[in-house]
């Protein structure tokens, strides 16, 4: 925060003002009540408000989570009803193998291959960036944008690749046990469709606990998007944290750290709620079944 | 001309090895108004048979020849003409109500599905038929009942919801299989009597296939016998229950305890290990015999049991005592049986006798020692080695990763951990040995046996520490009739010759008559009463154990 020519009389006065020469406890307890009005502090390296950052880059990532969330519950649910039904075929193993590649191949290595692929290759998509955004006061988006939307495709899909394979086996996994149970054989024996009892009865059953998984990936998808942003130089927070750590600027890495930490609580505790209103089993805990 | 006719019908289950034959050439016939027990033990086809019909066969299984003729209509032609009468005339019922049910629709939602695609109607003229229909199988408030969800019925409840599912498009066909398994006798009868009703009401055929012929007896009036995927007979219920031709027939109507008159061994004629067990039980060598002294081994007093006392839960308006105030005594060598339906709290009393569960008040002595008191392990284990219990489920209550001489040998070793290798060895081939079973089976996985041949383990391993009191709760009811008469025999005859006391809980009471000396009868908890089995079944003294009296099927009604 001092430059070279900086005298050890202003050195000793910027330690008094930043409150440097306290004790630690009292230090900390200063650190936690101003963090709890969600003050982080002044950014050592570009000297603004952590806050401000924090604010200014969110939109980013939230854009391309909920995208990604979105392309991996979608198409990991669409794949693993497939591959849940259709046991065996070409197109199932052939999904099956390439979900592999999703969970064995690192994030970054996808993305560089994206990037080759679609931006060196073929050109048709841009290799970094988030392209024109519009603001709007307290958000920026590049949704409203061509250049925007296009911007988001590779980062979307690459962040979203590892959590998709995570989804297509679990529902796969549960189809296939749920269309062996005794309420589907049931609903066999009293002809109904098997279009309803596969979409009906079986799918609304096995979605309970993607749920569980979809909200625990959320939480990851933030996390891992700092290798994504790194990889596309997307300007979110994951970027920002990465440029934080290079710098040791503590201020931005401790805000990030505690935003991330309360994403996740807030995430599992409206993934509980949700549970009451999918599954009538945790709905009726209170009355006990009368009959 | 009967109305539904099986000719020949055939099913192969091809397995990498080999391909085995769960029915073969099966030829049944059942008219209208008519109700046909199709019986047998496990894995006699009589399920295959069932599901073929509506050819809703589990993969790889097959059907391989054979015809399914239902009035005019050869159903099975090709296997998918078959799915478009599923439902609309022929119904099924499953044997357990709790899984057949999809969990997260309405019982509404599942009827009204189920009519809408059979029958033209509208949601609203669907919706009334089904209300009607839960009626018609003897839910109240059915209109209320309609929006709830499966979980909110009881198991009664839900096997007439099921019911209803099966007959809401008014099929010609019922086929129920095991339909009253898993519920109580007083359940089973209220559905046994709805399945008769809509029998005659409506003119159905039923095809009624369980392993009790208790219930044959009552229901059926024609049964037929399986064994191994073959037809072994066909005939008038009373005539087959009376006069058998088959000699696997014979057996298996002489393996059901009877339930008017208490016999002292079951007459096992099918397998040729009926020779007397000689008095040489080897065991006997290393068992110091206790002379039975007419003394009260356990005095249960004042016993209670609630599952609410947890720290944490909320004292709930509802608190239920799962035992309350009960008190009775067994005496040294005695059989004392304690019947009950699901829930009466006889497996939470015989779990608090062995000190698995503590009570919440009263007291349980075992030879004049409060054993609910004692604080130190040591002290513990010596009641331990004396009370030694037997488990309802057979699969479950063995160690899947311990040889059989692992799991015999474990209780020895920990009562006696000094005791050397090679008398520990044939101290394992005697009690393998007492349970008739061959001493090659020591070096076996459990996996390897039938429920038989684990059930016979389970008491091997409960004899390991010679103890006073045996505690076996429902020891057969996972078990085939025939393989029951062995196991109860054995048991028979381990007590007579060990001078063993054993508290038996059953839910069956023909069993327990064979079985027991004295009886206890619970409900909700409490004791009814308690009097010698004799006097208990001629002369019941309370109302409850009347009524279960007169609902158990009894196979000798087929006598009046």
């Amino acid at each position: 925060m001092v430059g070279e020519e900086t005298s050890d009389e202003e050195r000793a006065e910027l330690r008094e003002s930043l409150g440097l020469m306290d004790p630690i406890h009292i230090q900390f307890s200063r650190f936690v009540a101003n963090a709890s009005k969600g003050e982080f502090g002044i950014s050592y390296q570009l000297r603004r408000p952590v806050s401000e950052l924090i604010t200014e880059r969110l939109p980013a990532t939230i854009e391309l989570v909920v995208i990604s969330a979105l392309i991996a519950l979608i198409t990991g649910t669409l794949l693993g009803v497939y591959t849940g039904i259709h046991r065996k075929g070409f197109l199932s193993d052939f999904i099956l193998a390439v979900s592999l590649l999703g969970v064995s191949l690192p994030t970054f290595v996808i993305g560089i291959l994206f990037i080759y692929l679609f931006a060196v290759i073929l050109g048709v998509l841009p290799s970094f960036g988030r392209g024109e955004v519009v603001d709007l006061g307290f958000w920026t988006t590049g949704f409203l944008t061509v250049s925007g939307l296009k911007a988001i495709i590779l980062p979307s899909v690459t962040l979203s690749l590892f959590q998709m394979t995570y989804i297509i086996r679990l529902v796969r996994a549960e189809m296939m046990e749920i269309l062996q149970t005794d309420y589907i054989k049931f609903a066999r024996a009293r002809g109904i469709s098997e279009d309803s009892i596969k979409y009906k009865h079986a799918l609304k059953n096995g979605l309970i606990p993607v749920i569980t998984i979809a909200g625990i990936n959320i939480g990851t998808l933030i996390a891992f998007s700092i290798i994504t942003e790194t990889v596309f130089q997307w300007p979110g927070m994951g970027f920002l944290f990465i440029q934080a750590v290079q710098f040791v600027d503590i201020p931005i890495m401790s805000a990030y750290l505690v935003f991330i930490a309360f994403v996740f609580v807030m995430i599992n505790f409206i993934v509980d709620i949700l549970y009451y209103f999918i599954d009538p089993r945790i709905r009726v805990k209170g009355d006990t079944a009368s009959g | 001309m009967s109305f539904l006719k099986i000719n020949n019908l055939s099913v192969d289950y091809k397995m990498r090895k080999e391909t085995v034959y769960a029915a073969k050439n099966v030829n049944i016939d059942v008219n209208k108004g008519e109700i046909l027990g199709l019986v047998g033990e496990s894995g006699s086809g009589k399920s295959t048979v069932g599901n073929a019909i509506i050819n809703l066969i589990d993969e790889p299984g097959k059907i391989s020849s054979g015809s399914v003729i239902l009035g005019d209509l050869n159903i099975n032609e090709n296997s998918e003409s078959v799915v478009k009468y599923r439902g609309n005339k022929i119904g099924l019922i499953f044997q357990d109500p709790q899984t057949s049910l999809n969990p997260i629709l309405t019982v509404g939602e599942q009827i009204i599905e189920t009519i809408q695609t059979h029958l033209k109607l509208s949601k609203e003229d669907a919706k009334n038929k089904s209300i009607n229909l839960l009626k018609e199988v003897g839910i109240k408030d059915a209109e209320k009942r309609f929006d709830d969800y499966p979980h909110q019925f009881s198991g009664g409840m839900r096997q007439r919801v099921v019911i209803s599912l099966a007959l809401c498009c008014e099929p010609e066909l019922l086929i129920a299989d095991e339909p009253t398994t898993a519920l109580d006798v007083s359940i089973q009868s209220q559905i046994l009597d709805l399945i008769k009703k809509l029998t005659k009401e409506r003119n159905l055929a039923v095809i009624l296939i369980t392993h009790d012929m208790g219930v044959i007896a009552e229901t059926a009036n024609r049964v037929a016998v399986m064994k191994s995927g073959n037809l072994v007979e066909i005939g008038e219920t009373k005539k087959i229950l009376t006069t058998p031709q088959q000699s696997y027939t014979k057996s298996l109507v002489s393996s059901v305890p009877p339930t008017n008159k208490k016999i002292s061994r079951f007459v096992i004629v099918e397998k040729e290990n009926n020779k007397k067990k000689e008095n040489n039980i080897k065991i006997l060598n290393r068992w110091t015999k206790k002379e039975i002294s007419n003394q009260d081994l356990v005095q249960v007093k004042n016993l209670n049991k609630s599952f609410d006392d947890n720290f944490f839960a909320e004292r709930s308006k509802n608190f239920v005592l799962a035992v309350n105030n009960v008190s009775f005594q067994i005496k040294e060598g005695e059989s004392f049986g304690l019947v009950g339906e699901s829930g009466s709290g006889k497996s939470t009393i015989a779990k608090m006798i062995v000190n698995l569960f503590k009570p919440s008040s009263g007291d349980i002595f075992f030879d004049k020692t409060c054993i609910t008191n004692i604080k130190h392990r040591s002290e513990l284990m010596k009641f331990r080695k004396q009370i030694q219990m037997i488990f309802q489920d057979p699969y479950s209550s063995l160690n899947g990763r311990l040889k059989v001489k692992d799991i015999i040998a474990e209780p020895i070793t920990l009562h006696n951990p000094s005791i050397s290798n090679s008398d520990l060895n044939n101290y394992v081939n005697d009690l393998l040995d007492s349970v008739e079973m061959i001493q090659k089976s020591a070096d076996r996985y459990p996996h390897e046996f039938s429920g038989g041949q684990r059930q016979r383990i389970s008491i091997a391993r409960a004899l390991a520490t010679q103890p006073r009191l045996l505690v076996c709760d429902e020891p057969t009811s996972a078990l085939d009739v025939s393989i029951q008469a062995q196991i109860l025999n054995l048991l028979k005859d381990l007590q007579e010759q060990l001078n063993l006391t054993i508290l038996f809980i059953s839910h069956d009471l023909p069993v327990v008559r064979q079985m027991c000396d004295r009886i206890g009868v619970l409900k909700d908890g409490k004791l009814c009463e308690v009097s010698n089995t004799e006097d208990l079944f001629l002369n019941p003294s309370h109302e409850y154990t009347k009524e279960l009296l007169h609902l158990m099927p009894k196979i000798e009604s087929i006598y009046n």
